[in-house]
């Protein structure tokens, strides 16, 4: 893999690790960062070594939110030629299940970044906002609509409208992290278990994480007609055949991701 | 760097003076404030493996300045901006915290003794929840600690009656650890701090941690979180000391890593 300014990669086993690399900023997040991330997503996607991806942030935080340095300048017409959300976009498109590991401030576009993981693991010292109506501005990088879908109307503007920071155990009550682990284990208990959905059959992992985001996104009818489609077309894999022989067998499956 | 308090870090104990003396150690605001960043200092100080909050002079506190309290005031407010904070900032912090209460600790300084994980007495010392004389109720979480520490129906004597507890009789009442004599009182504050600063500091963190979480989680989620606690606990130097200790039949000399 490329070497990259802002981020590290690593792969361990069949989960393949990118770490934001800008500790004395708090993980701020510029444009290159998110170009950076969103490469190495792809190629990890396309890699066959690779099973999950872990995102995590080095340092005190995992983001304390976009690099405000950047952005000072800006004018509609430069937003719009830049087009730095085209970028976002992109992360969205990434079959291959995603854990988001938080700790620490995790903040505006950083909050964005971690609400397009698919699963979030968060130390118990973790605090979520969205600050921007704090300078003037709102989120642009999908907070309005990510957290919306998450938790409903009610809490998405008051949360966007006072800034006020979010706890670990709200976050978990509304649903915006899965769990909750002690500080000092964030790196192992996530990497225990990105290996536990490793070995899960990677084509229905993937035609899962394609049928959830669907229901997302459309209305009930055209979701079911969409999750039957993927339903019948893991009976084309071998995994198929592997799991049920396996569960005939009475033994522990070995899937292949074909 | 402190006007209010005094604070002072030797042999891994740091010392916390309340330091108004002439105003019986009573809070004003800039006190909160103080009490809050030194306690947020010794938290991440390695030097540091034990906190030890006591008063100057005749008094450990007296609780609010009543000089401070007018008819202006919102009550909620204050607590809210400078004594929540304060107690938050002590709640959080795992390292352990003994009040070393030598003289009177009424009102809101007998909620900041509540508020640490361990009280040694002088026989000059007292508790007084004072709150009810001026119509006003426990706050700064002392009753929330009160009814844990003695019941519910001792928390409701103390806090409507609001008589004074005298030392002994806050030993007696599972309020007060232990009751050092006037004449020895430096020497056993500091030999009681130095014996807990000697511990395995990361492990008393960590059962800290665990007790201030049991009310809020599910059996089955606080026996997950115990286990996570568990394997941080074992991958510290001061347990492989302890092990190596036990199987070479020595004292422990435990750094607290």
């Amino acid at each position: 893999m490329n070497s990259f300014d802002f981020i590290e990669t690593t792969l361990m086993g069949s989960t393949a690790v990118i770490e934001l690399n800008r500790p004395r900023q708090l993980n701020s997040l510029n444009t290159k960062m998110i170009s950076e991330i969103v490469v190495a997503m792809e190629a990890f996607d396309r890699d066959e070594n690779v099973r999950v991806i872990v995102l995590i942030g080095k340092g005190r935080a995992f983001s304390a939110g976009a690099d405000i340095d950047e952005m000072t300048e800006a004018n509609p017409i430069s937003l719009e030629l830049l087009n730095q959300f085209a970028e976002w976009d992109r992360l969205a498109l990434i079959k291959k299940p995603i854990i988001g590991a938080v700790h620490g401030f995790v903040f505006g576009g950083g909050f964005e970044l971690a609400l397009c993981c698919d699963l979030l693991i968060s130390a118990s010292n973790t605090e979520f906002s969205f600050p921007e109506v704090g300078l003037g501005v709102m989120p642009g990088a999908g907070g309005t609509q990510r957290l919306t879908k998450l938790v409903g109307r009610t809490k998405a503007l008051e949360w966007l409208w006072t800034g006020e920071r979010i706890s670990t155990e709200v976050a978990l009550e509304h649903g915006i992290i899965n769990k909750i682990v002690a500080p000092e284990l964030l790196v192992e208990e996530t990497l225990k278990f990105a290996g536990r959905l490793a070995k899960q059959p990677p084509l229905s992992m993937r035609l899962i994480k394609d049928s959830v985001n669907k229901a997302v996104d459309s209305s009930l009818y055209e979701g079911m007609q969409y999750e039957r489609k993927n339903f019948y077309l893991l009976f084309a894999t071998q995994d198929q055949k592997e799991g049920m022989n396996a569960f005939i067998e009475k033994r522990k499956p070995d899937y292949k991701g074909k | 760097m402190f006007e209010t308090i005094r604070y002072d870090v030797k042999d891994n104990i740091a010392w916390l003076y309340l330091n108004r003396p002439d105003k019986l150690n009573a809070f004003i605001a800039q006190m909160n404030r103080e009490v809050k960043e030194a306690i947020k200092a010794a938290s991440s100080d390695d030097q540091v493996r034990c906190i030890v909050i006591t008063g100057e002079g005749r008094a450990f506190c007296s609780g609010q300045d009543l000089s401070e309290v007018d008819e202006h005031m919102d009550h909620g407010q204050v607590l809210r901006d400078h004594y929540g904070p304060m107690i938050k900032q002590i709640r959080q912090c795992e390292k352990p915290i003994i009040a070393a209460v030598n003289g009177v600790a009424a009102g809101a300084g007998f909620s900041l003794a509540l508020a640490c994980d361990f009280r040694v007495v002088s026989e000059r010392g007292s508790f007084l929840n004072a709150f009810i004389h001026v119509g006003l109720i426990p706050d700064s979480g002392n009753l929330y600690y009160l009814t844990q520490l003695v019941g519910h129906s001792k928390a409701l004597e103390l806090s409507i009656l609001g008589e004074k507890v005298p030392a002994a009789v806050a030993v007696d009442l599972g309020l007060a650890n232990q009751l050092i004599s006037e004449e020895t009182w430096t020497e056993g504050v500091t030999a009681f701090a130095s014996r807990i600063a000697a511990l395995p500091t990361k492990a008393i963190g960590l059962i800290k941690r665990s007790i201030n979480s049991t009310s809020n989680l599910t059996f089955e989620d606080y026996l997950e979180q115990e286990a996570q606690g568990q394997r941080i606990a074992g991958l510290t130097n001061d347990h492989r000391e302890g092990l190596n200790a036990f199987m070479e039949k020595r004292k422990p000399v435990y750094t607290g890593q």
